[in-house]
């Protein structure tokens, strides 16, 4: 990979440091190594006080009153969407705010699957999804009757083409696939993914939840119909998402939830709805998280999406490079870190994850154990569990030698077994 | 380092050398378990001779905690009645919750998972194989 002196010296991990008060932390005595950024990240201070603001200074609902502090509540939420959408390459009308990813994967479910499946159709989907990108499809491939088939990943974890190539020959309706793999980091080849399905006419959902944490996205490039994602893996709170969704189908499709904000009239029997992207978003939305989200993307726009991919770049192939020349530890997913993005999961051969955890949590150091909402993954891998960690733009090369370090506490709590 | 409450010596070494572990062909009451917040599966096999437990095994896979405490169920319960093993279990189950309780003598197996009550997120790991031999006791 090449990464200029310059680009080094441009990137100040202690500067980024010192706006996460959370890494101030001590955990058992142990300064905090925050390793379980995939399932979510820590928030800098810019973000937090973006909500103390809100609440203390400008809070009022959106879209209704006419009084100052409703237009500027408007205003600012309306500015946090077009930030989102500008950081995925897209109108602010493309984007519906959402509580995460889950939801906005089910808003499409619901809302686009219920209108345009029916029975016999097929969804393709992959074996590398996250549970939120299974569970939805599985309850509206009952309801009508739809079909569900899996494409699976070759032994390295990289998406089986060949496969996909024989699944886009059913003419599926839908191929709902992830950008980036939470279990096996990796990167999977979308643009030529939704080229192949448009050209079967079918349309394409992806699950971007840890992609545009990590690298730049550009939906329209990628050329997609639906791409969903979640603020708090991405620096904002928890419970703003967000679905992007080509204007043409969002104008087609009904509502998902009905309520306020949603209608333009309500009649005794029937309602007529809002222009998009307010037609999906029923009720008083999220407002002071959304302004975070907004934030959010300011602060990894200031840093530079590029950078921080490059410098979770150097911490991955360094975390491959030492936890692959363990005899006792076996690292999924691709070995070349060019194909993967931001996380290695990995397992000792002799002892479970939950352990690892929890013998790395007494040393400050937190990294996820279990099946990672991916119970399918779990079973082509043939294992219950894994350990993972998980980086972002605030994490350092010595915490990665921290990690590598306190694996030898779990050897010696489980070690003289011969494990 | 981790607490030595939690990995204690007794509960590696059950971990490591599982009294019970595998398939009981002609067990008559079977149960499977699973924790679904970690993946844990576990299968508890028990053979009754009227009202008496003569013989139990279990199978699956997990973590240290979850193991260990499965091993030591199935010693624990071997020549028991069911009510015996009922009540064996609420104790078990009262220990790990931290509710009021008989406590176990220290050189009983059993009192090495006290220690797992002071890590909540691992009690359910402890309590798996016995919420498996309570739904075999109570069908």
């Amino acid at each position: 990979m090449m990464t200029s002196l310059q680009t080094q010296l441009k990137y100040d991990v202690e500067a980024i440091r010192a706006d996460f008060p959370i890494l101030q932390r001590r955990v058992n005595g142990h300064p905090l190594v925050y390793l379980d950024n995939a399932a979510t990240s820590q928030k800098p201070r810019q973000v937090i006080d973006a909500l103390v603001r809100y609440y203390e200074f400008t809070n009022a609902n959106v879209h209704r009153g006419l009084h100052t502090l409703a237009e500027e509540a408007t205003e600012a939420y309306e500015s946090a969407r077009a930030k989102v959408a500008r950081f995925i390459g897209a109108e602010p009308e493309s984007v519906v705010f959402t509580r995460n990813a889950t939801e906005a994967i089910n808003l499409v479910a619901y809302a686009w699957g219920l209108a345009n499946l029916k029975s016999g159709d097929r969804i393709v989907l992959t074996e590398m999804e996250h549970h939120s990108n299974i569970v939805p499809w599985q309850l509206i491939a009952r309801l009508k009757g739809a079909r569900l088939h899996y494409v699976p990943f070759t032994p390295e974890g990289e998406m089986d083409m060949e496969a996909l190539d024989n699944a886009l020959r059913q003419e599926p309706k839908l191929v709902a696939i992830v950008h980036v793999s939470n279990v096996l980091g990796t990167v999977n080849p979308v643009e030529e993914i939704t080229r192949k399905a448009h050209a079967v006419g079918a349309k394409v959902l992806i699950d971007g939840a840890q992609a545009v944490p990590h690298k730049p996205v550009d939906v329209t490039r990628i050329g997609c119909d639906f791409y969903a994602f979640s603020g708090h893996k991405m620096l904002a709170p928890t419970g703003i998402g967000a679905l992007y969704a080509r204007r043409e189908l969002l104008e087609e499709m009904p509502p998902f939830l009905g309520g306020g904000s949603m209608i333009r009239r309500v009649t005794h029997e029937f309602s007529t709805w809002a222009d998009i992207p307010t037609k999906f978003e029923a009720g008083t939305p999220n407002i002071a998280d959304a302004i975070g989200f907004g934030e959010a993307v300011d602060y990894l726009q200031h840093i530079g999406i590029e950078a921080i991919q490059q410098h979770e770049q150097q911490l991955t192939v360094e975390a491959l490079r030492l936890l692959g020349a363990e005899e006792d530890i076996v690292v999924y997913g691709p070995r070349d870190p060019q194909r993967r993005c931001g996380l290695v999961s990995f397992n000792f051969k002799h002892v479970h994850p939950h352990d690892v955890a929890q013998v790395l949590d007494a040393r400050g150091i937190a990294i996820r154990a279990g099946h990672h909402c991916c119970q399918i993954i779990m079973r082509r891998l043939d294992v219950t569990a894994t350990a993972r960690a998980s980086f972002y733009l605030y994490n350092t090369i010595e915490e990665i030698h921290t990690l590598v370090e306190a694996l030898d506490d779990v050897r010696k709590v489980f070690g003289k077994y011969g494990g | 380092m981790v607490d030595d409450e939690l990995y204690r010596e007794i509960i590696l070494e059950h971990y490591h050398h599982p009294r019970y572990k595998g398939a009981l062909p002609d067990a008559n009451l079977t149960a499977e378990g699973m924790n679904p917040l970690c993946g844990d599966e576990l299968t508890l096999y028990l053979k009754t001779d009227g009202d008496r437990i003569v013989e139990a095994r279990f199978d699956g896979r997990g973590c240290s905690i979850s193991q260990a405490s499965a091993s030591m169920l199935t010693e624990a319960i071997r020549g028991l009645t069911v009510d015996e093993a009922k009540a064996l279990l609420e104790r078990v189950k009262a220990m790990l919750t931290g509710s009021p309780h008989e406590p176990f003598d220290e050189d009983d197996d059993l009192s090495a998972l006290e220690g797992v009550k002071k890590y909540p997120v691992r009690i359910k790991c402890a309590l798996l194989a016995w919420t498996t031999l309570e739904e075999i006791l109570h069908k």
